[in-house]
């Protein structure tokens, strides 16, 4: 397996999925631009001009390797946010190598002593118990490498909850055994997700997993969607036992907890991509079968996502509609022209959201 | 500086403890369940830790067979062999039983009765110059609880815990999977043991507290006293103050699991996270109870095979009294994604690295401890020299895992996992491994076969890395922990440690045939097979000691 993927791995080390991303997300994108319709779901709102000519749910983004999917590789996973690149320097520069010098320090001494102290080369020990000095050393010498480490540490703790004016509010809801995410910007439609199961494993209309959807245990029948390059304030709770919300490419982790609102938050990259995730609080039998799913999706996207979910744009009506209108055109050119041209057409689509109604977290 | 241990010749024990009616034994029954006698009550605790030891360990063989590859292999079938046919919810809901019984039975069950209740009883008496405890019957019910307590666990299997028999909460048993979310008796049954656990451990504090406080020889000061018996005062303390707060959270749980009341319940004006907080005051001065005797053991042993007193006595023993300390002051990093203020992770961030400090000292001290000695190189000095080196590569993942931020990534990951059994798995267990290959020869009488105990540590500390250092890769990549079955990508790590655990039980077979063989046939061991570095009082009295040791009392200069 590890062989089958060397083709990203130069994409990979780069730990910023953005430089190697960008081009295997063109190649997803064919996929993306399928609709289908889906007699599940809601009919889609009439009221919104976004969906006009385009009613119908979008198809998932197929992940891209190595990116917000785990491989078997000796790494974290790139990291597609500030706060996971901040983090993942501050693991990958200071915490691994004070890690392998400590080890590596203690386990040099150790055969030291083994090689020169040893009974035949030193018969006579000697009976020396005491060194004020060296003591004194090696009590100082760790304080000076925790302060060290405790600088950026609390650096980047200070970052992740100094998080820049929300763009977007998910609600995402931890039960037994799947997620519900609320749009409380959009009108408050909810997304039910589930885990989707494989083929030998469906029964009566169950839709089976395919690649394009991700990897076993991961993929998801409805992924939370948002639009890229959003900062999305994350909500969590739990109707039943606690879970917990975790997106590794994110740098995110939040315990969905019953009775309490949880915040956190994280920044949407730039470009369409898919990021996945899995319930981290042991919460039942199936706690390993309720993944998670983030689809970044265009701006326009997102849009037409959320009219067909039944859901509302924010912001002032007049300055959405003549965007919305240029969107479907532009999502339609992207796929071959990639995700980049996009961007350009709907520029303040999710903006304006309406975050600060939301309730306060739970802060201790 | 008036440390023992620099000057071992200090140490004599009178001569006259050695007579017919000092070694005269009760008859079987008398002998061994009603037995006042610490040596023999350290026995028993010895056999119920190795017992213990065995089916936690064969239950975590379960989860390693049914992790080796992606997909649900067996849970079904094991289902099916202990409760007849039942859904794939209710084979799951058996992994949840199995994580959660390989946790509580190691802690509670193996390593805290293996070390306190087991060598603590054996040695801190002799190494003090004490006849016996000072509540011998205290003694003896802080063993038998400990029966019924393991008899609940297992038996909790067997009774509905909500979607499945048996407890599937986790070690933590975490409100409010633990009240609302498992129905039925099989969790109540695991809280009582606990109960009965943490009472035992709570009785066993006060008789170590009383007799280490009281009853050293006479001239043997608390800076003369042995570093093992140092680590077990320390860890005294620790359980009579962590346990209480782990019976009153756990209380709470029974009360809201079976009279109406809301501690941990939201709706009612309770909260779940309480939970958490009062569980962790407990259970992260737990983690310390679990290796602190060990760090004794391995001061005694670097010491004894290296041929000199232990370097920087007073830094060793104060370093566990600071790590005691700072221990109770840390919890909430067990807690860095439930939802905290920044300032509090700020806070429990620094104070935890503040542990690595004391744990340093002990480190290092060990080391110098052996520089310039004459060291050789038998079986307990293997164990704890494999101590020092595994302990540090758990130690400094401890410090990655303290920080705040760094946890939004790697908290219940396989990481902490790893890290955990680091400390654990590689650091109490070795401890435990050259405590027990030290004393064996005193305990017995008989020797231990040198060549088996060797094969046994290479075989078993190949085996365990093998095991467990692949489990930091799965941790860097997001495995979550407690999965029965995981995404393909994390096959290839998981596959490689279940081979390593193959490899840790072919060691654990070379250790059971090195017991009994040397049990049946080893050789009578001296009084003192490890020559002029050990210097503790236990290596003055035969092998094994007489039933009742210092009836006269030896003098400490």
């Amino acid at each position: 397996m590890l062989k089958t993927i060397r083709g990203t791995v130069l994409a990979m080390l780069m730990g910023l999925a953005a430089l190697g991303a960008q081009p295997a997300f063109a190649q997803a994108d064919p996929a993306v631009q399928t609709v289908t319709p889906n007699p599940g779901a809601p009919t889609p709102s009439p009221a919104s001009p976004v969906v006009a000519g385009k009613p119908g749910d979008i198809v998932h983004i197929a992940p891209t390797a190595g990116v917000g999917v785990p491989t078997d590789k000796i790494d974290l996973q790139p990291q597609v946010t500030p706060i996971g690149g901040e983090a993942r320097w501050f693991h990958d520069v200071i915490l691994v190598p004070m890690m392998a010098l400590i080890s590596a320090l203690v386990l040099v001494l150790l055969l030291w002593v083994i090689f020169a102290y040893n009974a035949r080369k030193n018969p006579v020990a000697s009976q020396t118990h005491h060194n004020t000095f060296i003591e004194v050393v090696w009590t100082l010498l760790p304080v000076i490498i925790l302060v060290a480490i405790a600088i950026p540490s609390i650096k980047l703790l200070a970052h992740q909850y100094s998080p820049p004016k929300a763009d977007l509010t998910v609600k995402a809801i931890g039960n037994q055994w799947y997620w519900t995410y609320q749009y409380p910007d959009n009108g408050d439609f909810e997304v039910v997700s589930n885990m989707l199961k494989e083929k030998n494993e469906v029964t009566g209309k169950e839709k089976a997993r395919t690649d394009a959807d991700g990897p076993r245990l991961l993929a998801v029948d409805e992924r939370m969607v948002v639009p890229e390059g959003a900062v999305v304030k994350v909500i969590t709770t739990s109707n039943d036992v606690i879970h917990s919300w975790a997106v590794p490419a994110f740098w995110v982790k939040m315990d969905a907890v019953p009775g309490r609102l949880n915040e956190t938050w994280f920044k949407a990259p730039d470009h369409p991509g898919v990021y996945f995730g899995q319930c981290s609080e042991l919460c039942g039998a199936r706690h390993a079968f309720m993944p998670i799913a983030v689809e970044v999706v265009t701006k326009a996207q997102f849009a037409q996502w959320v009219a067909y979910k039944g859901g509302t744009m924010p912001g002032p009506k007049g300055a959405s509609s003549p965007d919305a209108t240029v969107g479907s055109p532009a999502t339609e050119g992207k796929a071959a022209a990639g995700p980049v041209p996009a961007d350009a057409a709907v520029p303040g689509t999710t903006e304006k959201p309406a975050t600060t109604s939301q309730p306060a977290v739970a802060q201790n | 500086m008036t440390d023992i241990a620099a000057h071992p010749s200090h140490f004599h024990a009178e001569h006259g403890d050695e007579h017919h009616d000092a070694d005269h034994k009760p008859a079987f029954f008398q002998r061994w369940f009603m037995s006042t006698n610490h040596k023999d009550i350290g026995t028993l605790y010895l056999i119920f830790a190795i017992v213990a030891g065995i089916i936690g360990g064969a239950i975590s063989g379960l989860m390693r067979a049914e992790l080796a590859h992606p997909g649900i292999q067996y849970l079904g079938h094991w289902y099916e062999m202990l409760h007849g046919a039942g859904t794939a919810d209710q084979a799951h809901h058996l992994w949840n039983v199995l994580v959660t019984a390989h946790g509580l039975i190691m802690v509670f069950f193996m390593v805290m009765p293996a070390m306190i209740g087991g060598f603590g009883n054996w040695f801190v008496p002799i190494m003090i110059g004490a006849p016996d405890m000072a509540f011998p019957r205290m003694n003896n019910i802080s063993f038998w609880l400990l029966i019924p307590s393991f008899t609940l666990l297992l038996g909790s299997t067997f009774f509905s815990g909500g979607t499945g028999p048996g407890a599937g909460t986790g070690w933590t048993v975490y409100a409010p999977l633990s009240t609302s979310g498992s129905p039925g008796p099989a969790v109540d049954m695991a809280i009582l043991s606990l109960h009965l656990a943490g009472a035992s451990s709570i009785l066993g504090a006060i008789n170590f507290i009383t007799t280490i406080l009281n009853m050293r020889a006479p001239g043997m000061t608390l800076h003369k006293m042995p570093l093992f018996a140092w680590s077990v005062l320390v860890t005294a303390f620790l359980l009579l103050l962590a346990l209480p707060v782990l019976a009153a959270a756990i209380t709470m749980l029974l009360t809201d699991r079976n009279f109406g009341t809301t501690f941990y319940d939201a709706s009612g004006g309770g909260d779940p996270i309480l939970y958490q907080h009062l569980f962790w005051f407990f259970g992260h001065p737990e983690v310390y109870i679990m290796i602190l005797p060990g760090f004794g053991m391995v001061s005694h042993i670097i010491s004894t095979f290296s041929k000199k007193p232990i370097f920087g006595y007073l830094g060793m023993a104060y370093a566990m009294v600071a790590i005691g300390v700072v221990g109770f002051v840390v919890w909430a990093h067990h807690m860095f994604t439930t939802g905290m203020a920044v300032d509090t992770k700020m806070y429990f961030t620094a104070a935890t690295m503040v542990i690595a400090v004391p744990t340093g000292i002990k480190i290092f001290s060990w080391i110098a401890t052996m520089w310039e000695g004459s060291l050789s190189f038998q079986t307990p000095m293997l164990w704890a020299i494999g101590f020092i080196f595994m302990f540090t590569v758990g130690g400094v993942t401890g410090v990655l895992l303290a920080n705040g931020g760094i946890d939004n990534y790697f908290q219940d990951t396989y990481y902490v996992v790893a890290h955990f059994h680091y400390v654990l798995s590689l650091g109490a267990v070795f401890s435990l491994f050259a405590g027990f290959y030290y004393w064996f020869p005193k305990m017995s009488g008989r020797m231990y076969n040198e060549l088996l105990g060797k094969i046994h540590f290479w075989v078993f500390f190949i085996g365990v890395n093998v095991l467990f250092f692949p489990m930091h890769f799965l941790g860097m990549q997001g495995m979550p922990r407690r999965y029965p079955d995981y995404p393909d990508a994390y096959a290839h790590w998981n596959t490689l440690a279940t081979h390593g655990y193959e490899i840790m039980v072919a060691g654990m077979a070379v250790f059971f045939v090195n017991v009994i063989y040397s049990l049946i046939a080893g050789p009578k061991a001296p009084a003192n097979p490890w020559g002029e570095g050990a210097t503790t009082l236990e290596w003055t009295l035969p092998s094994p000691p007489p039933y009742h040791q210092f009836e006269q009392l030896p003098r400490i200069d």
